[in-house]
């Protein structure tokens, strides 16, 4: 559980991040469909969970001793498949096969098609309890991994989470790790000021409070500031006792300035004039990678 | 009226049988969402209280979490009532374990008419159309504690979700001792001429008790007891009706999807067949002890003998 990989230096963790923005956004425009907001926020962290923090093994995704990880913010699959063929699950031109016909690469995350998906999700608050079902199932069998999971903020509207987050702290699982991610945006959101000004599901320590209420261990970071995310996710995995939520401050659409912040990048498909503009931002020549 | 010797409830026999099963087989552990002094699992939980887990009254994390220790290989046995697993949880279970397959045993408690004077929201008899309609899901309602010992033996052996139908009230036994559950093969109660009545779960007692009725009234019925309604076993359904000519379906169920539903669509594709559906109508249930709610809602041994009696009069 403490073991850590040493092969790959926070700039190397950067460096597949800005990777993933590439190619999501690719997957995304040819796909012509799927989400990038939410794939934007959660990509750092992503490329800390797998090329850092996750014990796995890319060419034997079943291993049964391997650390879990499960989306449940499942509408943000593409960061997902996108840095699970960065690490080696299957080949990086698969990527564009995304929400196409026979495609192992769903609009949501199918844990019967896809190597290196541990848990199905995608109907919000269900991968959270997955992931609890599979954290006390480790400890029904004796077995020493940690599992991790990623909710929305938005997600956590949903009541599933606050059962499975009371149950989690009266079996004190403190083998699963939650990641939030709070990027303060949700697909269409609360009505602020105007019909035009969305606003935070949760503001100030709201969300913080809520999962400190249920018994759990809080601990909150910069989800976009690598080695913060590192270093927190490290000391999450020896929390003894409790279950550990990790509130990660987050930008929706992070990385590309007009995404930006902007609830409208939910899910939207960039045109060719948006996505030079995005390539060129993200360090890529304007046709993008592929 | 014919009657058969008085047996355990259903929900007994599961307790019973799952505290049984689990000496051998490691991998099974039960998930209880606070009914376990209803349900029994208070007995599988006297006995391997580290493989019981109290999930309290939260169903839809509950078949949740199950999904999630049957991708370790566990078998998790989830029980409580009926409408809480297939109602409250339907998304859990279409999301988590009937797409992918889970192992995931769903013991739907209460179900039917007869839930103990609960009423409306607890009387659950739309659970095996609601099922029945989910790809990839098993269903099977046993029809007296021999069967329910047998078929829970059958399920956790079989890979895959099944969700599986239990009663609270005391079930007439129907089946000897040596009897083996076969999933997905329906069992000829007994032989006739007149008319094939299909029946499943504890109405089939009923439907044995009218039968033996009308025998002394001339008119035989050919019964067919159906325990695993999803698959079908459509070789066997057609068979019995064609013998006949004529089907009765009877069920402690709406009419709608249910056994009659199923075996009506099998018979339009196969062999059309005249056919009456009984069971419950279109309704809600209501609070009120057993026997008034058979009678009330026309699924007792001796309405359901008027049914098949009329069907036989009428074709």
């Amino acid at each position: 559980m403490t073991q850590t990989m040493t092969d790959y230096t926070p700039d190397d963790m950067a460096e597949f991040a800005r990777q993933a923005r590439v190619r999501i956004l690719e997957a995304v425009k040819h796909a012509n469909g799927g989400h990038v907001g939410g794939p934007y926020s959660a990509a750092d962290m992503l490329a800390v969970l797998y090329f850092g923090i996750l014990d796995i093994r890319p060419d034997e995704p079943d291993w049964p001793d391997r650390d879990r990880f499960v989306l449940s913010k499942g509408h943000s699959s593409i960061a997902l498949y996108t840095m699970l063929a960065l690490r080696g699950f299957f080949p990086v031109e698969e990527l564009l096969t995304f929400d196409s016909i026979d495609s192992r690469l769903q609009g949501h995350p199918d844990m019967t098609l896809t190597p290196g998906i541990d848990m199905s999700s995608g109907s919000l608050g269900l991968g959270f309890a997955g992931a609890l079902g599979i954290a006390l199932g480790a400890r029904a069998t004796g077995r020493d991994f940690t599992t991790f999971v990623m909710l929305g903020d938005g997600e956590c509207n949903e009541g599933v989470v606050w059962e499975g987050a009371h149950v989690a702290a009266r079996y004190a699982l403190d083998n699963v790790v939650a990641i939030v991610d709070h990027n303060k945006l949700q697909q269409f959101g609360w009505t602020g000021e105007s019909l035009d000004d969305r606003i935070t599901p949760y503001t100030g320590t709201q969300l913080a409070d809520r999962w400190r209420a249920f018994g759990w261990e809080v601990m909150e970071m910069d989800g976009h500031d690598i080695p913060e995310v590192l270093a927190t996710l490290e000391a999450a995995k020896q929390v003894e006792g409790r279950p550990v939520a990790v509130i990660a401050h987050t930008v929706k659409g992070k990385g590309v300035s007009y995404m930006e912040g902007n609830y409208t990048w939910h899910s939207r498909v960039p045109n060719d004039e948006e996505f030079a503009i995005a390539m060129r931002e993200l360090g890529e020549s304007e046709g993008g990678a592929s | 009226m014919t009657t058969l010797a008085p047996g355990k409830s259903l929900r007994l026999a599961f307790g019973e049988t799952i505290t049984d099963l689990a000496a051998t087989d490691r991998r099974i552990v039960v998930l209880d969402g606070d009914t376990g002094s209803s349900t029994f699992t208070s007995l599988f939980e006297a006995e391997y209280p580290d493989r019981f887990f109290q999930m309290g009254i939260t169903e839809q994390n509950m078949l949740g979490m199950a999904a999630g220790m049957a991708s370790l290989g566990l078998v998790p046995i989830v029980s409580t009532f009926s409408c809480f697993i297939v109602s409250r949880a339907h998304d859990s279970i279409r999301v988590l374990i009937a797409q992918p397959r889970a192992n995931v045993k769903l013991m739907g408690g209460y179900a039917g008419l007869l839930a103990g004077m609960t009423g409306k929201t607890h009387l659950m008899f739309d659970d095996v159309s609601i099922m029945r309609a989910m790809a990839n899901m098993t269903v099977v309602a046993p029809a007296d504690e021999v069967e329910t010992r047998s078929a829970l033996k059958a399920i956790i052996e079989y890979d895959g979700p099944v969700y599986f139908r239990l009663t609270r009230s005391d079930s007439p036994i129907l089946f000897d001792d040596d009897y083996e559950f076969e999933l997905g093969k329906a069992v000829t109660i007994r032989n006739g001429t007149d008319v094939t009545v299909f029946s499943t779960g504890v109405q089939t007692a009923r439907a044995y008790e009218a039968a033996e009725a009308l025998a002394l009234e001339g008119i035989g019925v050919h019964l067919v007891h159906v325990p695993t309604i999803k698959p079908l076993d459509v070789d066997a359904v057609v068979a019995a009706a064609t013998k006949t000519g004529l089907v009765v379906t009877t069920e402690e169920h709406t009419i709608i999807g249910g056994l009659g539903g199923a075996i009506a669509e099998a018979l339009a594709v196969n062999a059309p067949t005249p056919m009456i559906l009984h069971g419950l109508q279109d309704v809600f249930g209501e609070s009120g002890p057993d026997g008034a709610l058979l009678d009330k809602y026309g699924i007792s041994a001796e309405k359901t003998a008027a049914a098949i009696r009329d069907a036989v009069a009428n074709r």
